[in-house]
Order: C-alpha cells, then sequence, then structure tokens
C-alpha cells in the first residue's frame, strides 16, 4: 500500500501525542483509574498506534517515527494486557501482618525441607564433634568458638567490666547486614537449582550442631540456651526462611510436575520471594538488635533463666504469628 | 539461539522489536553504577565522620547501615524510580524491561538486583557476565529469575543529507510513482545500507567503491525499473544518491 508519507504522520501525530500523555499519566500515577470512557479511549488510541506501527514498519524513510511507535506500542501494550495486580499504595501493616505470613504459608513444604537440611548438617555437625572434639577448628573455624565452653562461661561470668561498652550500636549494625547478605545469599543460591541453597542451610547446621554439642558435653547448657536463645529462635528461622525462599526459585527452576513455562512459574514466585526476603530483613533486624544489647550479657548481670524465658516468648511469638497471622477467619464466607 | 532483538507479537497481530543490550555494554553501565555508589559512600561517609565528632559508636553503625542500604538499595530505588533505569543505564540509553513487554513490577526489580550476589561470583560479575554471553536474550541469572530483560535505545542520528544530495537534478523525482513505489518496495535495512555507503565513501578504496555502489545499485534497481530516460548515461553512485534522495526525502 503506497501512502502520503508527511500526510501520514501529520494525521497521526496528535492521536500519538495523546496517547502518550495517557500513558505518561498512567506510569507517573500510581493511583489512577481510567474511567470506562477513557479505558474505551485508550484502547483505541493504542489500537490506532499498533496498525500505524505495523503501516511504517514498511516504509524506511522514517527510522525515528517507527522507534517512536514502538517505543509507544511497547508502554501501551504492557498497560492493557497486564493482568497481575496494579501496586496502588504500600500498607506496611497490611503486609506485616498479612502478605508476609500467608507467603510463608503458601509455601510451607520449602520451609519444611529447607529445616529438614538444617537439623540434617546439626545432626551431622553434633555427631562430628562428639565422635571427634579435634575437628572443632575444621568444623567452626571462628575464634571465639575455639575456646574451651567452660573457660568461657568462667571468664564471661567473671567479668566486671562490659566488654561491648561504646560498640554495642556498630556491633548490632555489623550483625544485621552480615546475616541479611547471607540470607540474600541463600536465597539467591535457589538460581543453581537449590544446590547452593542446600549446601548453605546444611553449613549453617553443623556449625548450629557442632556448637551445641560442644556446650552440652562440657555441661554448659544453661550458658548455651541464654546467650543462644534471645536473638537465635529470631536469626535461626530467618535463615530458614531465606533457605525457602531459595528453595522456591529452584522449585520454580525445576518446575517438576509442572506443566507451565519456566517464565510463567518464575512469575508466579518473584512477588513470594521479595515478600520473604523482606520479611527475613526484619527478622534480622530484630536478631541483630537482641544479639548485641541482650545476648552478649550473661549472669550476675542477667539471669540465665530470664534470658531464656525472653527466647521462649519469642519464640511462641513468631510460632504463633507465621502460622494464624492473615489467616482468614470465614474462609467459606 | 542468539537474538539481538526482543520481538513481541500483540494479540492484534502488531510486531514490536526492542534491540537488546549485550554482556559489554551492560558492563560498562554497571561500571558507572559502582562509581557512582562509591562516589555516595565516599559522601556518606565524610558526613559521618562528623558525626563521629559526637559518637563515634554511632556513626559507625551508621556508616555500616548506609553502606549497605546504598550498595544493595541503589539498583533497585533508581530501577524502580527511572522505570528500568540506573544512572549508568541512562549514559548507555538502556533500560530493564519485562521480557514478556509488560509492565515492570517492583518484584521484578527486587528479586534482578537482589540476585547480583549470584551474579557477581566470584569477581567482577564473571557468573552474570557469562550467564548473559550464552543466553539467547543476554539475560544474567537475575533477568532469568525475574523475567526482565535490558533493551538498547540508541540514538538515531539524522544523517546529513543536504550535504550529501547537494541539491542536483534528481531524474527519479520525474516518475513519483514509480518512486513511491520504491520507498515501499525497500526494506529500512536495506536503504539504511544505502545510506550508509554514501556517507562512508571516502573511507573505500576507488575500486572496491566503484564494486560496491555496483552492486548496491543492481540490488536496488531490482526493487522497482524506472524508465531509461531516468537511468540511461547516471552513474551508479549519483543513481544511489538519487535513491535515498527519494527515500528519504519525501516531500522535497
Amino acid at each position: 500500500m503506497i501512502i502520503d508519507l508527511q500526510k501520514f504522520i501529520a494525521h497521526g501525530r496528535p492521536h500519538w501525542a495523546e496517547l502518550e500523555r495517557l500513558l505518561n499519566r498512567l506510569e507517573s500515577e500510581p493511583n489512577e483509574r481510567l474511567s470506562l470512557a477513557q479505558a474505551r479511549r485508550f484502547h483505541h488510541l493504542y489500537e490506532r498506534a499498533g496498525a500505524d506501527l505495523a503501516r511504517i514498519t514498511t516504509f524506511s524513510s522514517e527510522p525515528e517515527t517507527r522507534r517512536f511507535l514502538e517505543n509507544l506500542v511497547a508502554r501501551a501494550y504492557g498497560e492493557i494486557h497486564e493482568t497481575r495486580e496494579k501496586r496502588r499504595r504500600v500498607f506496611p501493616l497490611q503486609w506485616f501482618f498479612q502478605t508476609w505470613p500467608q507467603a510463608f504459608r503458601r509455601h510451607i513444604h520449602a520451609f519444611y525441607l529447607s529445616l529438614a537440611v538444617t537439623l540434617a548438617g546439626c545432626a551431622f555437625g553434633g555427631f562430628a564433634i562428639a565422635f571427634d572434639p579435634g575437628s572443632k577448628p575444621v568444623l567452626m573455624p571462628f575464634p571465639q568458638l575455639m575456646q574451651d565452653p567452660a573457660k568461657r562461661v568462667a571468664e564471661e561470668e567473671k567479668a566486671t567490666s562490659d566488654r561491648l561498652d561504646g560498640h554495642k550500636t556498630s556491633f548490632s549494625a555489623q550483625l544485621m547486614t552480615h546475616n541479611t547478605k547471607v540470607s540474600i545469599f541463600t536465597m539467591a543460591l535457589g538460581m543453581t537449582w537449590g544446590v547452593g541453597t542446600c549446601i548453605m542451610l546444611f553449613y549453617n547446621g553443623v556449625i548450629l550442631g557442632a556448637v551445641s554439642v560442644d556446650y552440652i558435653r562440657a555441661g554448659e547448657t544453661k550458658f548455651l540456651l541464654g546467650w543462644l536463645m534471645p536473638h537465635g529462635v529470631v536469626e535461626i528461622p530467618a535463615v530458614l526462611i531465606a533457605g525457602q525462599a531459595g528453595l522456591i526459585l529452584a522449585f520454580a527452576l525445576i518446575g517438576r510436575g509442572r506443566r507451565v513455562s519456566l517464565r510463567t512459574r518464575l512469575r508466579e514466585i518473584s512477588s513470594d520471594l521479595t515478600t520473604l526476603i523482606f520479611g527475613v530483613g526484619l527478622m534480622l533486624i530484630w536478631a541483630g538488635f537482641i544479639e548485641a544489647f541482650l545476648s552478649q550479657y550473661d549472669e550476675p548481670v542477667i539471669p540465665y533463666s530470664g534470658k531464656i524465658a525472653f527466647g521462649c516468648v519469642e519464640l511462641i511469638l513468631l510460632c504463633v504469628f507465621l502460622a494464624k497471622s492473615g489467616r482468614n477467619k470465614n474462609p467459606g464466607a | 539461539m542468539k537474538t539481538t532483538a526482543l520481538n513481541i507479537r500483540t494479540p492484534e497481530g502488531v510486531v514490536f522489536s526492542q534491540p537488546l543490550a549485550g554482556p559489554v555494554i551492560r558492563g560498562f553501565a554497571c561500571f558507572i553504577d559502582q562509581l557512582c555508589v562509591q562516589t555516595v559512600l565516599t559522601v556518606l561517609g565524610t558526613a559521618i565522620m562528623l558525626l563521629q565528632l559526637i559518637s563515634l559508636n554511632i556513626g559507625i553503625a551508621l556508616y555500616i547501615l548506609g553502606y549497605f542500604i546504598v550498595s544493595i538499595g541503589y539498583g533497585i530505588l533508581f530501577e524502580w524510580g527511572w522505570r528500568g533505569q540506573t544512572i549508568g543505564k541512562r549514559l548507555f540509553r538502556l533500560r530493564v524491561v519485562d521480557v514478556a513487554g509488560m509492565r515492570l513490577q517492583f518484584n521484578q526489580i527486587v528479586v534482578r538486583n537482589l540476585l547480583r550476589f549470584v551474579d557477581a561470583l566470584p569477581v567482577f560479575y564473571f557468573v552474570g557476565g557469562v550467564t548473559c554471553w550464552l543466553n539467547s536474550k543476554c539475560q544474567r541469572l537475575g533477568d532469568l529469575a525475574a523475567n526482565t530483560v535490558v533493551i538498547r535505545h540508541p540514538r538515531l542520528a539524522e544523517p546529513d543529507l543536504d550535504q550529501l544530495l547537494a541539491g542536483k537534478f534528481n531524474s527519479l523525482r520525474e516518475h513519483p510513482h514509480l518512486a513511491a513505489r520504491l520507498r515501499q518496495n525497500i526494506a529500512p535495512t536495506e536503504a539504511a545500507v544505502v545510506l550508509q555507503s554514501l556517507l562512508r565513501r571516502d573511507e573505500f578504496d576507488p575500486a572496491a567503491r566503484v564494486e560496491l555502489f555496483e552492486v548496491l545499485a543492481a540490488h536496488v534497481r531490482a526493487k522497482v525499473e524506472f524508465p531509461a530516460e531516468a537511468t540511461d548515461g547516471v552513474a551508479d553512485e549519483q543513481y544511489l544518491r538519487n535513491v535515498v534522495d527519494v527515500i528519504y526525502r519525501a516531500k522535497s
């Protein structure tokens, strides 16, 4: 079809400009809702721009116009054919009490697998340290853990000065950022079909199991619980949830038993991954704060029973929150 | 198979394509972004040094948190605020878009940026670069997980046709219906080749230039046959100049 190019552009330009204005408005105002008449007009303009693009594609002389129309049609296509819910406004409380626990429960099997891998690591680390105490430098190569547990407890209980005095806030910030980075890494390793995530979880479990058995064998169970529980009951589940996110990613990549494309599977989990990892971040902020300001204090400053009780309350609240929060009270309604 | 463009066919049957960005240009954009992050961190460090005069502990804590937030949040914040662009991407005219042409979602931006932790392994984005190189749509692992691609928005420079065509008589313009048919029949890429060959004529050896224009002129002549009086006695190069004039200056 031969067309008069100048006339074609002159005629089409007002419509393209109108579509561009509408798109700019929709993109800059996420809360914008079109009326039925506006939506019809928008669709008409999109179809018109699409038809114009189809016509001008056959012409050599207007690469700028073609590029402009391609860009316009691409943007309008994204707005019109997008079926995912448009995020209108962020409601932090709704996200915290509903979205996050719901996302956690939706993928509970991934969490159970994450827990199982960690427990397997714990068992391995525990057995290894019980049968071969000499493996300590290999299993937990951290200076503060290399010491004899009984000796460390005696030193800490005898201490008269606060060794973290003047450093608590920076120590807390260090813990928060380090643990969050490890958790993000654990999630991201889901792209290795979950192998990397499982290795991270297993290794985490090995250290936990080895430390626990080391202190229990030395008769320092109460110190161990008092030291680990206040922050550990939040920090360890946070790492498990990061592992859960990594395994969700891995399941989507593998796609076993599902007859949908990889792209669709990944699209389905994208929102839950973000929710879970932001939840993990919040948990680790809390854990970092507690570890720096509470876990490091031992008897006689803070009684172990108090720290253990605090840890138990945290654990119960966390379990209730993750299991119950955001549940629909009237599922049939 | 490796593709250089993201082609999307709408349900209405319209096809639009957007050129994909390769690993090298993305690497340059990433380098600029890292420079920006370092600049922000330097400024932040200087500001916090003043705070350390009041409390060293709080100053260090703020720097640690600031470092973490800036290094992770930079990409997320800019790509969300600038609809798929960071400073580096804007500089190199790149943009992150949804692989299916849909609206880019916040979740996608978060996922692709958090997966940098794996893409950056072991050093200098080696894993991401290799994945990008091997992937048909130049996606790194983060892009694969988030269903995104990075496209280019090349700036199309208007050719200096006045200098090229110099207002000489164009015999093809005596046949407007055939000129219109030529504009329709010739593909945009073919027209671009002809234009570029004329713009770069001085870069060729004389013999090679004659040969090239001969081949191109024969190719264009096969598209539309002009009457003998319009083409007889016209050299191949001049014929191609007339063709470019007809295609790119339709109204003059």
